[in-house]
């Protein structure tokens, strides 16, 4: 089992404490509501994309614990600029790296909610195929 | 600490018959906080399913030998234990189920869907059930067009009886309330509500999930028709469930499985059921753990029900008055220690109860955070979870410390 700050270290509260991109954004390219059915999380991503196609603006909204907002908000700020087309190859180890702790089985799909909010929002299955 | 020493139970003789307590987790002893959602086993029980394997392992009901007769009597001993426990007239009012789950769907099912229910029929539950006291009876409604209707509660936990002048009426056939909640520990006035059904006609079905394994429950008196609970809940075994059910209303009752050890005969095409109780219990039962929870009982009964229940206010008065220390914890449920059992739900302002139980996960204090198979209830309460600390017998006023300054430091995480 993990130390208190080991699963919760400084760049991950500081996500929580200061989230990037957070708010709803109107209107939107793309936008789609995920939850987790086990904790009653719920967040919504919501993408703004400019004529090539390319993501100009990003943001999330939800009710949701302390890991899937910092995640969302590391997440929401590696969107930025990159084209649709590179967004959905986008997978699970891209979420991952950003959390950098390692994550017990129950906490997993809160890190992941943005993935697959983001996912679902491109009208794509919400579980990322693995690489 | 000075109150420790006046505690009813002994609790640290209590902790020595379980061996799960013994470990430590970060060099400091288990603080369990979930026995809502499953209680820890005293060794008695533990050893009680091992030796059933170890020295007489054999299907029951109807092996001519001496193993056989052996695994049948400890199997309806339990029967009688449990029966003796709860008050029922007769053991043949005790039904080995696997959960209070599969209790529930038995009487939706049996009862209601395949039985007594017709269109148009109302089923009267409440906005505090657990997911398995609401779901079989969305069954219902939806292959009888059953009506099914819910009383309310107020904004300290407190059912709203008064709601049943309106709810309950001519064509009410079920009343279905959970004895004692699962996420507030509200304590519902049972006895009352089944006079309230009986009066039109209709059944009671109670939850009794979270109120047999903390209170003296005695099904005569409360006159209820269908009581479903959990042997794991009562230290005993999972996989081993409990329906008791009035003798006339099971004899209304169809099964829900057809196979082994329920049938009288069968032939190509029909077949005839045995009688109650062994016809619900089709396919060769949860010997192990109807063994394990005859043991569980005898352990409950030493204690004495109605001490556990006075242990458990005086958790109660002293979490009550605790909890509130803890700056930005918003907690739910009655604030009457009598008016509860000991199961505390909250929410922090400072994080999501899925960090809070992590951070006290840290300091080996274990609770649970979720919606507790209650989501109309989260709905109510308006929030997407809660975080959920509960008591057992093996828990004194030190775990309530130790939970209160584990919820100190989560503030300080995330503050």
């Amino acid at each position: 089992m993990p130390e208190a700050d080991e699963l919760y270290p400084e760049h991950i509260l500081d996500h929580y404490k200061h989230p990037r991109n957070k708010g709803i954004l109107e209107p939107a390219s793309y936008w789609a509501r995920d939850t987790n059915p086990l904790c009653g999380d719920e967040l919504t991503i919501y993408l703004r994309v400019d004529g090539s196609e390319r993501i100009s603006d990003v943001r999330f909204d939800g009710r949701a614990c302390v890991i899937s907002q910092a995640s969302a908000s590391m997440f929401t700020e590696d969107l930025r600029g990159k084209s649709v087309a590179e967004v959905v190859r986008l997978g699970r180890e891209d979420v991952l790296r950003n959390i950098r702790v390692s994550l017990p089985t129950a906490r997993m799909k809160c890190a992941l909610l943005p993935l697959h909010a983001l996912r679902r929002a491109l009208g794509l299955s919400p579980e990322a195929p693995e690489v | 600490m000075a109150r420790a020493a006046k505690m009813l139970l002994n609790v640290s003789a209590i902790r020595q018959d379980f061996p799960i307590l013994q470990r430590e987790i970060h060099g400091a002893p288990i603080t369990y906080l979930d026995s809502a959602a499953t209680s820890q086993k005293p060794k008695a029980v533990i050893d009680a399913t091992a030796d059933y394997y170890t020295r007489y392992n054999a299907n029951v009901h109807r092996a001519i030998y001496e193993l056989g007769e052996e695994a049948t009597r400890e199997y309806e001993g339990a029967r009688e234990k449990v029966a003796d426990f709860i008050h029922a007239r007769s053991p043949n009012e005790v039904v080995f189920t696997k959960s209070t789950t599969e209790s529930i769907n038995l009487v939706a099912y049996g009862w209601g869907l395949k039985g007594r229910l017709r269109a148009g029929d109302e089923i009267v539950g409440t906005v505090m059930e657990h997911h398995s006291n609401h779901v079989p009876w969305h069954f219902v409604k939806d292959h009888k067009g059953a009506v099914l209707k819910y009383a309310g509660m107020d904004d300290d936990g407190r059912l709203r009886v008064e709601d049943y002048d309106e709810l309950i009426t001519k064509r009410t056939k079920v009343v279905t309330v959970t004895q004692c909640s699962n996420v507030l520990g509200t304590i519902n006035p049972v006895k009352e509500i089944a006079k309230r059904a009986h009066e039109v006609g209709a059944i009671c079905v109670v939850d009794g999930a979270q109120s047999v394994p903390h209170m003296s429950v005695d099904v005569q008196d409360l006159d209820c028709d269908f009581l479903a609970f959990s042997g794991h809940k009562m230290l005993g075994p999972t996989g081993i469930g409990i329906l008791y059910g009035k003798s006339q209303v099971l004899e209304a009752t169809e099964p829900l499985l057809g196979g082994g050890e329920m049938i009288r005969e069968v032939h190509l095409g029909k077949s005839s059921w045995t009688d109650v109780p062994f016809r619900f219990e089709g396919g060769t039962p949860n010997i192990a753990g109807a063994i394990g929870l005859g043991v569980a009982v005898d352990y409950l009964k030493h204690l004495g029900m109605d001490a556990v229940r006075r242990h458990e206010i005086e958790l109660n008065e002293y979490a009550l008055e605790r909890l509130p220390e803890v700056k930005g914890l918003k907690l739910f449920g009655p604030a009457d220690a009598k008016a509860r059992s000991g199961v505390f739900s909250f929410v922090m302002d400072a994080a999501h109860p899925h960090d809070i139980a992590s951070i006290l996960d840290t300091e080996g204090v274990c609770i649970r955070s979720g919606h507790h198979c209650a989501q109309p209830l989260m709905e109510r309460l308006d929030v997407p979870a809660t975080a959920r600390a509960s008591f057992y017998v093996y828990n004194d006023l030190k775990d309530v410390d130790r939970l209160v300054a584990a919820l100190q430091r989560a503030r300080e995480v995330f503050a």
